[in-house]
């Protein structure tokens, strides 16, 4: 396999493999908190960030900490201590530094600890065997792919409740469940353009 | 008496309480393998295992958990079982670990495991997070299991490697790729919802 280089894995994470739309991860909230655009955008964001800066502060401790002392399979629980703990701490610094920004993200950023695609993103990046660049890229491409999928699910979502009749049964995760999947087959539309994994 | 409202958490939890249907819950982590159904019944077993000795565990220590950091008690409970799951399954299947790749590891986000042990474990006996465990596993298992039977039987005209449907049968390949789950899933609600709920909360209407 060719090596891929930093923008390959960043646009492939964003839209070929996507991690939302073909991996099914941060379903969750995902479906929780797509009702406004606002919302979205602000768990968006903090999506971004967070997956960005733990992929790398992940990367580090396997390589420099779990491999050189054999503990690899402790993998599971280190990276979800580093991300709580990174999580916790973002918290505090937004907190002190700006209060706005607290208002906006700090609602978030319990909810992402146990959100499945930041874990899932560390996860990939192992079994891969990225390298610390393309770790990096594939971080933050993957954080940007899910914050592109709520916001647009949000904004579907907002006309959806304002101009049609839904089936009774359909409401609520139903109807956005089929409109997630009707995203993935758009989506699909990239694919073969890059190829990971 | 503790043998009826044993049965009735384990109904609950199996039907009108089953968190797949009610809130859409825990989907991530094995919504991502229900295209094979092997892959999704070792996913689910792994499940079970864990959901029951995190709420059977959580529950034995709730006295001496501090409340401000119960969070990092359970994830750190969950995880460590989780890894027992790995390891058992990277020695003794390791085709289907390498298969399951990272979901194995995902299954400590599973919403599913955190919100019982929120719920249930952190305030109630052993005995009925015990039962809440199992039954809360369970339920969710038979849902996913069920999506999987439908996208390989559409999506390969087989279940288990088996083919069932006939020659002239065409392949749907679109239900062993992403989209197909998330319609499976969606039609599943529909009927569930639009079906089987309605006469419930008819009655708790009137």
């Amino acid at each position: 396999m060719q090596e891929l280089g930093f923008f390959a894995i960043l646009f492939s994470a964003v839209f070929t493999n996507n991690i939302l739309l073909t991996n099914y991860l941060g379903m969750c909230s995902f479906l929780g908190c797509s009702r406004e655009i606002k919302t979205a955008l602000g768990l968006g964001s903090a999506v971004i960030f967070v997956t960005a800066a733990t992929s790398v502060l992940n990367w580090l401790v396997y390589a420099c900490i779990l491999v050189p002392l054999d503990l690899v399979y402790l993998r599971f629980i280190v990276f979800i201590v580093v991300i709580a703990a990174f999580v916790q701490l973002v918290e505090m610094i937004i907190e002190r530094v700006s209060e706005p920004l607290y208002n906006a993200l700090g609602i978030f950023l319990p909810l992402i600890t146990v959100n499945c695609a930041i874990l899932g993103v560390s996860l990939f990046m192992v079994i891969r065997e990225y390298t610390f660049k393309q770790a990096a890229a594939y971080g933050l491409g993957s954080g940007v792919g899910w914050a592109l999928a709520i916001i647009a699910m949000a904004g579907i979502r907002q006309r959806l409740t304002q101009r049609s009749r839904i089936p009774r049964g359909l409401e609520g995760p139903g109807i956005a469940l089929i409109i997630a999947g009707t995203m993935a087959l758009a989506f699909m539309g990239f694919n073969g353009m890059i190829n990971l994994s | 008496m503790t043998a009826i409202r044993d049965w009735k958490i384990f109904k609950d939890n199996l039907m009108t309480q089953n968190p797949v249907f009610v809130q859409v819950l825990g989907i991530c982590s094995t919504l991502a393998v229900t295209n094979v159904l092997k892959n999704t019944l070792v996913m689910c077993l792994g499940l079970i295992f864990v959901t029951t000795l995190s709420n059977l565990s959580l529950s034995l220590l709730r006295a001496w958990i501090p409340s401000r950091i119960r969070m990092m008690v359970e994830v750190l409970i969950i995880a460590s079982l989780v890894i027992i799951v790995d390891i058992c399954l990277k020695a003794y299947y390791p085709d289907i670990s390498r298969q399951l790749g990272p979901y194995v590891g995902l299954i400590i986000t599973n919403c599913i495991i955190m919100g019982r042990a929120e719920a249930v474990a952190l305030t109630s006996p052993p005995r009925t997070a015990l039962i809440d465990g199992i039954s809360s596993g369970i339920g969710y298992s038979y849902v996913l299991l069920l999506i999987a039977c439908c996208r390989e039987l559409l999506g390969t005209g087989g279940i288990w490697g088996v083919r069932l449907l006939g020659q002239s049968w065409i392949n749907w390949s679109i239900m062993v790729m992403a989209p197909g789950g998330f319609f499976v899933l969606a039609v599943f609600i529909w009927i569930v919802k639009g079906w089987i709920m309605r006469p419930v909360t008819g009655k708790a209407g009137a």
